[in-house]
């Protein structure tokens, strides 16, 4: 089936954040393995004293848990893309392009500098959509509930913004 | 901090298990792998379906990350009480997840995706995920990363709550409160399908 139920979908991710909690002891999470790639391209560049930096001192640069976590995604959905025939290369985003045209170039900058504020603020925050969002929830924190409420009311009001004004 | 103290895993062989680095990463890839799976099948690898829940006319992201709480919830409180599982949650402030978590909101509704689905999406062929967000993920943790050492004793630790729970900070029972959460999710998931969204 190409596309499952969002409630077999979110059964299926609650049921697996039991056994990452159970067999690993993490939470599911993905923000802190884009800190060590950082840190493992910036060492590339700019060499040891990278490793001394504060933030690389408490997200050492790496290969972690999280870091093959991230890297299973990119196959496991290329999996279920493949096995369902929907995958496919592609630049724009069909709503993207009926708003803001096809263009390349203006939607990868987009995504560069959307990129940019989502590394910057799930920093900032102390994690992202899975970390706070999804595992932070469920353990029912103060920190990824207030953060969680904030990505969405920033999101929303982002999006209304651009595809209002901007489109 | 809290009234009673926090559960610890207290089995010996899943301490053991933890303590197995080889295995703990190829652990997280294969649940990388399930979870990617799990993604791209919800359709939440699209930039269309994200932007269609931040424009409110698509609310399939709400419909998988609240049915995932609910379930994550009752079973990771289930294997803490038996004390299988240890909890983990991340410490904060207002300074932190309010200003972190609208800088955040900003890029999610430009990009369309997140740290996670980003993964997804780019496993599902989308240049724009490959080549733009996760170049712009990674320059925007590079800067926090300079900008750190600033941060980190003055604006971060603003209105400092460090990692208290709902019910610790409520001074309610743990299962009350999950009860209490899962009936109020589950709720708002029954209201979306009876507005029919």
């Amino acid at each position: 089936m190409e596309q499952w139920s969002p409630y077999a979908v979110g059964i299926g991710i609650g049921v697996l954040s039991w056994f990452t909690f159970l067999l690993s002891d993490k939470p599911i999470g993905a923000s802190t393995a884009y800190v060590r790639t950082a840190g493992m391209l910036e060492k590339l560049f700019r060499g040891k004293k990278v490793g001394e930096m504060a933030y690389f001192k408490k997200f050492p640069p790496v290969v972690d848990w999280e870091c093959m976590l991230v890297v299973g995604i990119v196959l496991g959905s290329f999996l279920s893309a493949w096995l369902s025939g929907t995958f496919r290369f592609e630049w724009v985003p069909s709503i993207w392009a009926a708003n803001f045209g096809s263009s390349p170039l203006t939607r990868v900058l987009a995504a560069l500098v959307g990129g940019f504020f989502i590394g910057f603020g799930s920093r900032w925050a102390g994690g992202c959509t899975s970390g706070h969002g999804i595992s932070g929830t469920l353990q029912l924190t103060l920190s990824s509930w207030v953060s969680v409420i904030c990505f969405f009311i920033g999101g929303v009001i982002t999006a209304f913004f651009l595809f209002i004004f901007g489109a | 901090m809290s009234a009673q103290p926090r559960k610890q895993v207290n089995v010996g062989w899943i301490k053991d298990l933890h303590a197995r680095k080889g295995l703990q990463l190829g652990l997280g890839f294969f649940f990388g792998i399930i979870f990617g799976f799990l993604l791209q099948k919800g359709g939440v690898t699209q930039y269309d379906v994200i932007i269609g829940q931040l424009l409110l006319s698509d609310f399939t992201v709400v419909k998988v990350m609240l049915s995932a709480v609910i379930t994550g919830m009752l079973g990771v409180r289930l294997l803490n009480s038996l004390g299988l599982a240890s909890l983990h949650p991340k410490p904060g402030s207002l300074g932190m997840n309010v200003i972190g978590g609208l800088i955040f909101g900003i890029g999610f509704g430009i990009l369309g995706y997140c740290p996670g689905t980003i993964a997804g999406a780019v496993g599902n062929g989308y240049l724009d995920a490959l080549f733009g967000g996760l170049v712009g993920i990674l320059l925007g943790v590079a800067a926090f990363a300079e900008l750190y050492p600033k941060l980190e004793g003055d604006i971060l630790k603003k209105m400092d709550y460090r990692d208290v729970t709902l019910p610790e900070l409520l001074h309610v029972d743990p299962w009350a409160a999950v009860f209490l959460v899962a009936l109020l999710l589950g709720g708002v998931l029954w209201g979306l399908e009876r507005l029919g969204l």
